[in-house]
């Protein structure tokens, strides 16, 4: 895995790191990812300290989001591991690819070649190795250490995490009959769960832990605007205004962000200028994805958090 | 070459000092930091720099908070800490569960506790009181037979200790499940290709296969512990039982009385009188009320999904005694069981021969259980172990039988 390559052309090649706080903030606005303050924090110690970012949250709140949009604003390369039961070393970092193995095998011994240790050399080399997400980590591109999203890693057993945890420390795998593969850079990794189950503290303390948590009125208006253009500025109000309400009664599974863009672009599609009764229910379907809550919501109780919103709205533009 | 904000002058060595400060305080208010978080913390505050206050509390966040609930916790301190140093201890006395130094005589109180026995002797000799809850039923031949029949309520403290015992001695369920993850071996269903390969390289030529089979895991289970007054020696019981069983396998629990505490952490302890001392110590809400459909609705909504996972089962030990709102209890114990793999309910009502499903709370309940079982001496106990060893989907006649009843 040695690459020799000109240290000073990597380094202007490469997109800088953000140099502070603010320097973040504008990085993700960059990419119209619109976050808070606190996010950019963590986003930027993560950067500088070399720390894994552990991102929690609820479903739908754009943990994934944040991995893509650094690797699309430092302009590196991303590398994406689904987790789930049962994923193990040969899914998820190296594998070698037995019928090429054995085809060459054939070919060198019809081709006449007998010297054992020779085929075993050639046989166990890069060539014939699939390397799976978390070995392609560690190899460095043009525009420097990609950026290795490990998603839902709650889906993951515990056998995997402590494997993980050992990758993690030192960034370098050994396979038996190559050795050791170390990573010339270290990948700016990014971990997020949905807290289906309780991640071992051996591995968040390693990371740095960030919440993400349902953005608020003005923030969620900018993220829709951003997002979903189409739909008309009162519409957006109106829109986030009553998911905001929303997350406050009493439901099963409250609607994320990914909720509100979907709703929004559901609701601009159907050429909606304001929030309509009939209309809502109709599309609650696009919020709301346990009968149970559909249930609550349907009919009179959307009518009366329409018409709270509306005097919501009323009162912050008096006021 | 900027100098590190900690060696400039003597304000920069005051804030590394303060900060090393604020994490042995915020490890006394129960947040488990080691010292590798206050380095962290140093790097990560001259990394940031010191900008307005919010960037520096989410920096120092960033490093110190690992969980979610922590979250609240780093709040308090932080505004408490920043602000007056002087009334940090009394603070973190207020903010923790358990205040240093009080801890060691309950112990005592909940009914014979070996250490203190050991440690405190001659000075707790008067101070030892007798359990609250107590028929002086002093059997003169306790043989382990009369033990095991004898009813958790009716126990002395001498008896609770044997009964404890038992407990640790009682066989856990044999009911590992396939899982998907694979492991070399068995004269499995797939071909480990990996391990033929290697293997016929050795010399011989011939490829004999090698097999991967999948792995075996007990399933982990989630206790739902009510501790109002007419439960709680069966509960505290109980809990033994979920200590040994937690050996097995992952075992989350979780007390209800008047709200719903989560006691997982405390269960882990490896001692089973302090995993026990310090469940106490987390619920305040011992031998009070019991509203079971709210505590059902506060776990669905904040913990199913997080400790329902991986196929679960779901214990469930209450008296089903619910006055108010049966409407409310039945959709959540449908919820519940909809979300749990099997759901096995332990009644120490069951103890009485004649029982009939009479109360509305239990007829509510009823229905959506898979399983209704007796918990009110040491021989159920062993009986529920064999339960849960059977597989599942076996109709229950007990629940059958009383639900015919009108």
């Amino acid at each position: 895995m040695r690459r020799t390559f000109d240290a000073e052309l990597v380094l202007r090649l490469q997109t800088a790191l953000p140099a502070s706080i603010d320097d973040t903030l504008a990085l993700l606005g960059r990419a119209s990812y619109v976050g808070d303050r606190a996010l950019a924090t963590v986003i930027f110690l993560s950067l500088r300290l070399g720390r894994p970012l552990f991102l929690e949250g609820e479903a739908g709140v754009g943990k994934t989001e944040v991995a893509k949009v650094l690797a699309q604003t430092l302009d590196r390369r991303l590398i994406r591991l689904q987790c789930y039961e049962g994923l193990d070393i040969a899914s998820a970092v190296y594998e070698w690819n037995y019928p090429a193995q054995m085809t060459a095998i054939r070919l060198a011994e019809a081709a006449g070649e007998h010297d054992k240790d020779r085929i075993e050399h050639d046989i166990f080399s890069e060539r014939y190795l699939i390397k799976r997400p978390l070995l392609q980590a560690l190899e460095t591109g043009v525009n420097g250490a990609p950026v290795l999203l490990i998603d839902e890693i709650d889906r993951a057993d515990e056998a995997f995490e402590a494997y993980l945890l050992e990758i993690l420390s030192d960034f370098q795998v050994t396979i038996p009959e190559i050795g050791v593969l170390k990573a010339p850079e270290r990948p700016i990794v990014v971990i997020t769960s949905n807290r289906t189950r309780e991640i071992h503290d051996a591995l968040k303390r390693r990371c740095l832990y960030h919440w993400l948590g349902y953005p608020d009125l003005e923030r969620e208006m900018a993220i829709v605007r951003a997002k979903a253009p189409r739909a008309p500025e009162r519409l957006t109000a109106e829109l986030v205004a009553f998911v905001q309400r929303l997350r406050m009664q009493d439901l099963f599974k409250s609607p994320g962000v990914a909720e509100t863009l979907d709703w929004a672009a559901a609701l601009a599609e159907l050429d909606a200028v304001a929030l309509d009764p009939a209309q809502v229910s109709d599309t609650l379907g696009v919020l709301l994805k346990y009968q149970d809550d559909i249930a609550k919501i349907d009919g009179a109780k959307a009518q009366a958090l329409i018409e709270e919103t509306s005097a919501e709205l009323r009162r912050l533009e008096i006021g | 070459m900027t100098t590190s904000i900690f060696e400039a002058g003597p304000r920069g060595g005051l804030l590394a000092q303060n900060i090393v400060h604020f994490a042995r305080a915020l490890r006394e208010a129960g947040l488990p930091l080691g010292p590798g978080a206050v380095l962290d913390a140093l790097a990560a505050v001259e990394a940031a720099g010191i900008g307005d206050r919010e960037d520096f509390y989410t920096t120092l966040h960033a490093v110190f908070v690992k969980k979610h609930e922590e979250s609240l916790l780093f709040d308090q301190a932080f505004r408490i800490f920043w602000k007056r140093k002087g009334l940090i201890e009394k603070l973190i006395a207020m903010l923790t569960p358990k205040a240093p130094g009080q801890r060691s005589l309950k112990p005592a109180e909940a009914g014979a506790s070996r250490v203190a026995d050991a440690l405190f002797k001659s000075a707790q000799e008067s101070a030892k009181a007798p359990p609250t809850i107590e028929l002086d039923a002093r059997l003169t031949m306790s043989g382990a037979e009369i033990l095991r029949s004898k009813d958790f309520a009716q126990m002395s403290a001498e008896e609770i200790d044997q009964a404890r015992k038992a407990i640790r001695r009682l066989v856990m369920p044999e009911d590992r499940r396939r899982t998907r993850r694979f492991a070399p071996g068995g004269r499995g269903v797939r071909v480990d290709a990996r391990r033929s390969f290697r293997r016929s390289l050795q010399p011989g030529g011939v490829i004999d296969l090698e097999f991967r089979s999948p792995t075996e895991r007990a399933p982990p289970v989630v206790a739902l512990c009510d501790i109002s007054g007419s439960m709680n020696e069966y509960t505290r019981l109980f809990l033994h039982f979920l200590h040994v069983l937690g050996e097995t396998r992952r075992v989350s629990a979780f007390l209800f009385g008047t709200r719903l505490t989560n006691v997982t952490r405390a269960m882990r302890a490896r001692d089973p009188d302090e995993a026990l001392a310090q469940c106490s110590a987390l619920a305040v809400d011992w031998s009070g009320g019991t509203r079971i459909g709210e505590a059902l609705a506060r776990f669905n909504r904040d913990w199913a999904r997080r400790a329902l996972g991986q196929g679960a089962i779901t214990l469930l030990i209450t008296d089903g005694l619910e006055r108010d709102n049966l409407d409310r209890l039945e959709a959540e114990m449908d919820r519940l069981a909809k979300s749990s793999r099997r759901v096995v309910w332990v009644n120490p009502l069951l103890r009485f021969g004649d029982f009939e499903a009479k109360a509305g709370g239990i007829r509510a309940m009823l229905p959506y259980v898979d399983s209704f079982r007796p918990i009110h001496n040491l021989a159920s106990m062993a009986d529920l172990c064999r339960a849960l060893t059977r597989p599942e989907g076996s109709f229950d006649s007990r629940k059958g039988r009383l639900l015919a009843v009108p």
